[in-house]
């Protein structure tokens, strides 16, 4: 069994996901077969595209049931990325699915205004630096200038302020880089595609206890 | 050390993405000037590699061959030199179907870049746009005669009888998620960007647009930023050439030299 499942709806870069687990020294694999996840001691929910289409995707491909199980048994470390972060709320304004509702949240269109009137480009695309709330055994060995790249529109708004792992700046306002409650963590940038800040959260995760 | 409790600024927010633009022909890197005289740079795998080590913000890989063939880089190869670039990636050349825009993108790289698709097929970038994400599209506009001169496809071979700033608006409203504008009379020549077509397209978009073509010294880096509004520069010559006599040499500037170019 390998050390992390990387879950393969078809959106997204499921390839350099499992690649960075590699580099991370990790074995990866990828599970495009609900039956694949069980059994693995950690699971990774990749995702570029559009909210509703991807929560169809997992439900009609049977992988919706699955993760929901392991999520209730809380007992394998869940880490969504961009969209797989995304997934974890209730719901979108991107669309009308319902989400994973595994942490309470919505998720919100990024303002295309900044708070004093000056036009913000939306997608969020590039390089930002990230600040944590509190200390969070995924964050431990990140350096204190660690920049990610993101690539999003939507980004998270948790219910619970205690579910906010890592904070960024856009458009003149913090937006959530990262949530986190119990095994289920998600992060908005590509881990996969930060270099070496990348491998040293995923190495984190790998380190994570189930 | 760890990033609980470090304070953020707006300059945090996101810094200007300074972009290695390498160019493939067959399964060597060369460079250009003017598009044409393409001269020998390096093994793909090798230079994309030290780039990799270089922590560049992203990496766009066009196929130069491909462009004028209107085939792809075969996937394997594409697969292949995106295997150890854990950066964001984008490729271009000879796209021209939906299926060969996913399989690039499978095979690991964020975003395809579309130019003669824009004239000969438009609604591929309409489609990767739906599917994918505007995210995922970048459109490449090479341009001849500046601001007021002609937009050329196909290796810079073809002629699409529109001006950049009418193209650039076009490329938008097809989809696409940001605008890579070369200077083809720039391209190669180390002689610096041209800022007023840069300035010209960027005013008349909504959408990021990156500087391409003639960046000679890093201190021009930031000229585009600055003072044409481009959300991002692209350079080949001074990334892979060490001053003006052009002798091979891979180089990226470090991030502290980055943050003192864009006067952050």
């Amino acid at each position: 069994v390998s050390d992390v499942a990387v879950v393969d709806i078809g959106m997204g870069n499921v390839g350099s996901v499992a690649n960075m687990v590699r580099k991370a020294g990790g074995s990866a694999t990828v599970a495009a077969d609900p039956e694949q996840l069980s059994g693995a001691p950690r699971v990774v929910l990749p995702g570029v595209g559009a909210f509703d289409e991807a929560m169809v995707r997992l439900r009609e491909r049977g992988f919706a049931p699955v993760l929901d199980q392991l999520v209730e048994r809380g007992d394998v470390p869940v880490l969504g990325i961009c969209l797989g972060m995304q997934l974890l709320a209730d719901r979108s304004e991107e669309g009308v699915e319902p989400g994973l509702g595994w942490i309470p949240g919505s998720v919100r269109r990024l303002p295309a205004e900044a708070p004093d009137g000056t036009p913000v480009k939306v997608p969020h695309m590039g390089w930002s630096r990230v600040s944590a709330p509190r200390a969070h055994p995924l964050i431990d060995e990140l350096d204190a200038d660690a920049r990610f790249y993101f690539v999003h529109s939507y980004a998270y708004d948790p219910v619970d302020e205690g579910a906010v792992l890592l904070r960024a700046r856009y458009g003149g306002r913090p937006i959530v880089a990262g949530v986190a409650a119990g095994a289920v963590m998600g992060v908005q940038f590509h881990p996969e595609k930060s270099h070496r800040h990348g491998l040293a959260l995923l190495r984190s995760f790998l380190a994570a206890a189930p | 050390v760890t990033v609980v409790g470090v304070e953020l600024t707006d300059d945090d927010a996101e810094a200007p993405r300074v972009i290695p633009c390498l160019l493939l022909e067959g399964d060597r890197l060369v460079k250009t000037q003017r598009f044409a005289e393409p001269a020998y740079v390096g093994d793909p795998v090798n230079v994309l590699s030290i780039f990799n080590s270089f922590e560049v913000d992203e990496i766009v890989l066009l196929d130069i061959g491909a462009a004028r063939t209107r085939t792809p880089t075969p996937i394997a190869q594409l697969r292949h030199y995106a295997e150890e670039c854990f950066i964001p990636l984008g490729y271009g050349g000879g796209l021209s179907t939906l299926a060969e825009v996913e399989a690039v993108l499978a095979a690991g790289y964020e975003k395809v870049v579309l130019n003669t698709a824009l004239d000969r097929h438009p609604e591929l970038v309409s489609e990767a746009s739906r599917v994918f994400g505007a995210q995922a599209v970048v459109a490449s506009i090479d341009v001849v005669g500046g601001v007021g001169g002609a937009v050329r496809t196909e290796g810079s071979t073809h002629d699409v009888g529109a001006d950049p700033v009418a193209w650039a608006r076009r490329a938008e409203e097809l989809g696409a998620g940001e605008l890579l504008i070369t200077s083809v009379d720039r391209e190669g020549t180390m002689e610096g960007f041209d800022l007023e077509l840069v300035a010209a397209v960027a005013a008349a978009v909504g959408i990021p647009v990156i500087a391409h073509g003639g960046a000679g010294r890093r201190k021009q880096l930031a000229e585009p930023i600055t003072s044409a509004s481009a959300s991002a520069v692209a350079a080949g010559s001074l990334f892979v050439y060490q001053g003006t006599n052009r002798g091979v040499l891979i180089n990226y500037p470090t991030r502290p030299q980055l943050e003192r170019l864009m006067g952050r």
